[in-house]
C-alpha cells in the first residue's frame, strides 16, 4: 500500500476558486428604491407584528416619521412557552428586550394606548400624549382575561396543581413546576381551552401531548388519567387535523370531552367547574389543571370603534378585510397579528405572512396607489406530539393544508424533522422575521 | 417557510448549538479543512496508509455526529418517524464520517512528515 494519488496545486486552486464563487453568489433580491415621504405612521404594539413591520418599513420609506407605542419592556418569543412549560427550555429562552429589535430612526413611546380617534386621526396614550397620524397600524396583541375564570388568579399558578403557560415565561416555568409533580405522582390531569378565539390553537394540544409523554418517560402514565375538555366540537379548527389529533389521542389513551367551558376553580378542593351549551354545570376533580383563559382585544379597540360590530362582539377584534388586513371602515388603518379580526392567524407564522401584505398596501397608499399582496389565512403550527416528534401543520382560511415542503415533509405525519423545526429552526426564523429579513 | 436565505441558515445553526459553540465548531472545521488543504498541497499526493486509517475512523465520525445532534435537540433514535427523517439522519452521519476522516487524515499527515514510510 505505497502508491499515492498524484494531485496538483492547480486543481486545488480551481476548486477553491469555485467554492469562493459559489459563496459570493447573491442571496437576496435587489431592494426596490426607498419611497420618499414625510408621512406620520403610528404602529400600536412592538411585539412580533409591530417589530417585523417597522423593520421592513424603514427600508421601504425615506423620511417617514414612524412611532411605535408599547409599554412592554420585554419582548417574548411566545412559541417557546410550550417548551418552557414542559421543562425543555429555561424561561430566559423566550425573553429579549423590545428595544433590541427596533431599528434606528424610529420613536418608541413606552406607554399603553388609551384611545384612537379614527375620525380626527389621533392616538392618545395613558400618559396623556396625543399623536397625530396619517397611517395607523393596530398590532397590540391580545389580552388574556384571567379574571373571567372565577376563583382563578395568576398567584395560584405553580402550586395546587395549577398551570397556565400562556401567561408568560415565569408562569410557564411555574406551570412546569406544577406539572412535574403530577408527572411524579400521577392522578388526574385536566387540560382546557377557552371558548373565544385564541393565539396558537395548537398549544393546548401540545401541552397535553408533552405531559403525556413526560408521564410515559417517568413510567407513571399508568397511574395517571388525562382529560382534554374543550368548548368546541372538535379538537382543532381544521377538520383533517382534528381527525388526526383524535386518532393520536385515542392511541395514547387521552380522554376528550367537547362542548364544555371552564368557568371556575376551587383551588382548595381541586375542583374545576365547567358549563355546557345547555347551561348545566359539571364539576371535575383534578390533580393537575391547565388553564387557558378567554382572550380578547385590548379595551381601546372596542372603545375606539375599531372592532367588528356584528362578529366576535364579546371579543372585540379589529374589523378588517381578511385578504388585505385593511380596516373595513377606515382606509388608513390596518390590523396585524393577534388583534386582527380574521378567522385564523393568531400565530407568529401568520404574522410572518401578514406583515409583507400590510407593508405593501401601506407603501402603496403613501404613493397614492393600491397594493396587490393578499393574505390567505396562512397559519402554521408545528404540533408537538411528543418530545422528539411533531407534525408540521400549515393551513389557510379555507382549511386547506398548505405544506411548505410538499412531498418531503408530510403534514399529518409525526416526524423528527418537524420537531427539529419547532425546537431549533423556528426561533431563528422568528428572529429573522423580527429583523424584517424573512 | 417563505424563503430560506444564507443568513437565516446561519441563525438556525446558532440557535441549535448556541452562538459560542457554533462559531467554535465553524472555526475548528475551517482550521481542519485548511490543514487538510495544506498537507495535500505540501505533499502533492494522498498518503494511502493514512487515508486507509482515516477511512477506518469514518464510522466513528458518523456515530459521533448523530449522537451530538440527538443530544443537542432532545431527541432519540426512536423519534425517527418517516423517510425524510432517515435521509436527514444519514446526511448527518455522512457529514460526520467525512469530517472525521478529514480530521484524522490531516492530523496523521501533519504529525508524520511526508516522505516517511509511505513512499516507495
Amino acid at each position: 500500500m505505497t502508491r499515492e494519488f498524484q494531485t496538483s496545486r492547480r486543481a486545488f486552486l480551481a476548486l477553491a476558486a469555485a467554492g469562493g464563487a459559489a459563496a459570493a453568489l447573491p442571496g437576496e433580491a435587489v431592494q426596490a428604491q426607498a419611497v420618499p415621504t414625510n408621512a406620520r405612521i403610528v404602529i400600536i404594539g412592538a411585539g412580533a407584528a409591530g417589530t417585523a413591520l417597522v423593520n421592513r418599513l424603514v427600508d421601504r420609506l425615506e423620511g417617514a416619521q414612524i412611532t411605535l407605542i408599547d409599554p412592554r419592556v420585554e419582548h417574548l418569543y411566545q412559541p417557546g412557552l410550550t417548551l418552557v412549560a414542559a421543562g425543555l427550555k429555561p424561561p430566559s429562552y423566550v425573553v429579549s428586550q423590545t428595544t433590541d429589535w427596533l431599528p434606528d430612526g424610529v420613536t418608541l413611546i413606552p406607554a399603553r394606548v388609551a384611545a384612537v380617534d379614527p375620525e380626527a386621526q389621533t392616538v392618545s396614550t395613558e400618559r396623556g400624549e396625543t399623536l397625530d397620524y396619517d397611517f395607523l397600524v393596530v398590532a397590540p396583541g391580545l389580552i388574556l382575561d384571567h379574571d373571567a375564570i372565577e376563583g382563578f388568579s395568576l398567584d395560584l399558578v405553580g402550586e395546587n396543581g395549577i398551570g397556565a403557560l400562556y401567561a408568560g415565561p415565569d408562569y410557564a416555568a411555574r406551570t412546569w413546576h406544577a406539572a412535574s409533580r403530577f408527572i411524579e405522582e400521577g392522578g388526574r390531569g385536566v387540560f382546557t381551552r377557552p371558548a373565544t378565539e385564541m393565539k396558537c390553537a395548537g398549544a393546548p394540544l401540545k401541552h397535553t401531548f408533552l405531559i403525556d409523554d413526560r408521564l410515559t418517560r417517568a413510567e407513571t402514565r399508568g397511574a395517571a388519567r388525562i382529560d382534554y375538555i374543550a368548548p368546541q366540537s372538535s379538537l382543532f379548527g381544521v377538520p383533517i387535523v382534528a381527525e388526526r389529533v383524535r386518532m393520536l389521542f385515542d392511541e395514547r389513551d387521552i380522554n376528550y370531552t367537547y362542548g364544555r367551558t371552564l368557568r371556575s376553580i376551587d383551588a382548595g378542593t381541586k375542583i374545576a367547574t365547567f358549563t355546557d351549551a345547555d347551561g348545566f354545570t359539571h364539576d371535575e376533580e383534578y390533580d393537575y389543571l391547565h388553564v387557558i383563559p378567554p382572550q380578547r382585544a385590548p379595551e381601546f379597540v372596542r372603545q375606539s370603534g375599531l372592532a367588528w360590530a356584528d362578529r366576535w362582539t364579546d371579543q372585540g377584534w379589529v374589523d378588517c378585510d381578511p385578504a388585505t388586513l385593511r380596516h373595513n371602515r377606515y382606509a388608513n388603518i390596518w390590523a396585524v397579528g393577534d388583534v386582527a379580526g380574521v378567522p385564523k392567524g393568531k400565530t407568529a407564522a401568520s404574522v410572518k405572512w401578514q406583515v409583507p401584505v400590510v407593508e405593501d398596501h401601506l407603501v402603496a397608499a403613501i404613493q397614492g396607489a393600491e397594493g396587490t399582496e393578499t393574505y390567505n389565512g396562512y397559519t402554521s403550527c408545528p404540533l408537538i406530539t411528543r418530545i422528539g416528534r411533531a407534525m408540521l401543520i400549515e393551513f389557510d382560511y379555507n382549511n386547506d393544508l398548505t405544506p411548505s415542503f410538499p412531498g418531503i415533509i408530510a403534514p399529518l405525519e409525526e416526524l423528527w424533522i418537524s420537531w427539529l423545526m419547532k425546537e431549533v429552526a423556528l426561533k431563528a426564523t422568528y428572529n429573522a422575521m423580527l429583523r424584517g429579513q424573512a | 417557510m417563505q424563503e430560506l436565505t444564507f443568513d437565516t441558515l446561519i441563525a438556525v445553526f446558532e440557535e441549535i448549538f448556541g452562538r459560542g459553540l457554533f462559531w467554535t465548531m465553524v472555526a475548528a472545521a475551517v482550521l481542519v479543512t485548511l490543514g487538510w488543504i495544506y498537507v495535500l498541497i505540501r505533499d502533492r499526493s494522498l498518503g494511502m496508509r493514512q487515508f486507509l486509517v482515516a477511512q477506518l475512523f469514518m464510522p466513528v465520525g458518523a456515530v459521533l455526529a448523530v449522537w451530538f445532534v440527538m443530544k443537542m435537540t432532545d431527541s432519540h433514535l426512536a423519534d425517527i418517524g418517516g423517510p425524510v427523517d432517515v435521509i436527514v439522519l444519514l446526511g448527518i452521519a455522512a457529514m460526520g464520517a467525512v469530517g472525521g476522516a478529514i480530521l484524522v487524515y490531516t492530523v496523521e499527515r501533519l504529525l508524520f512528515r511526508r516522505g516517511a514510510p509511505t513512499q516507495d
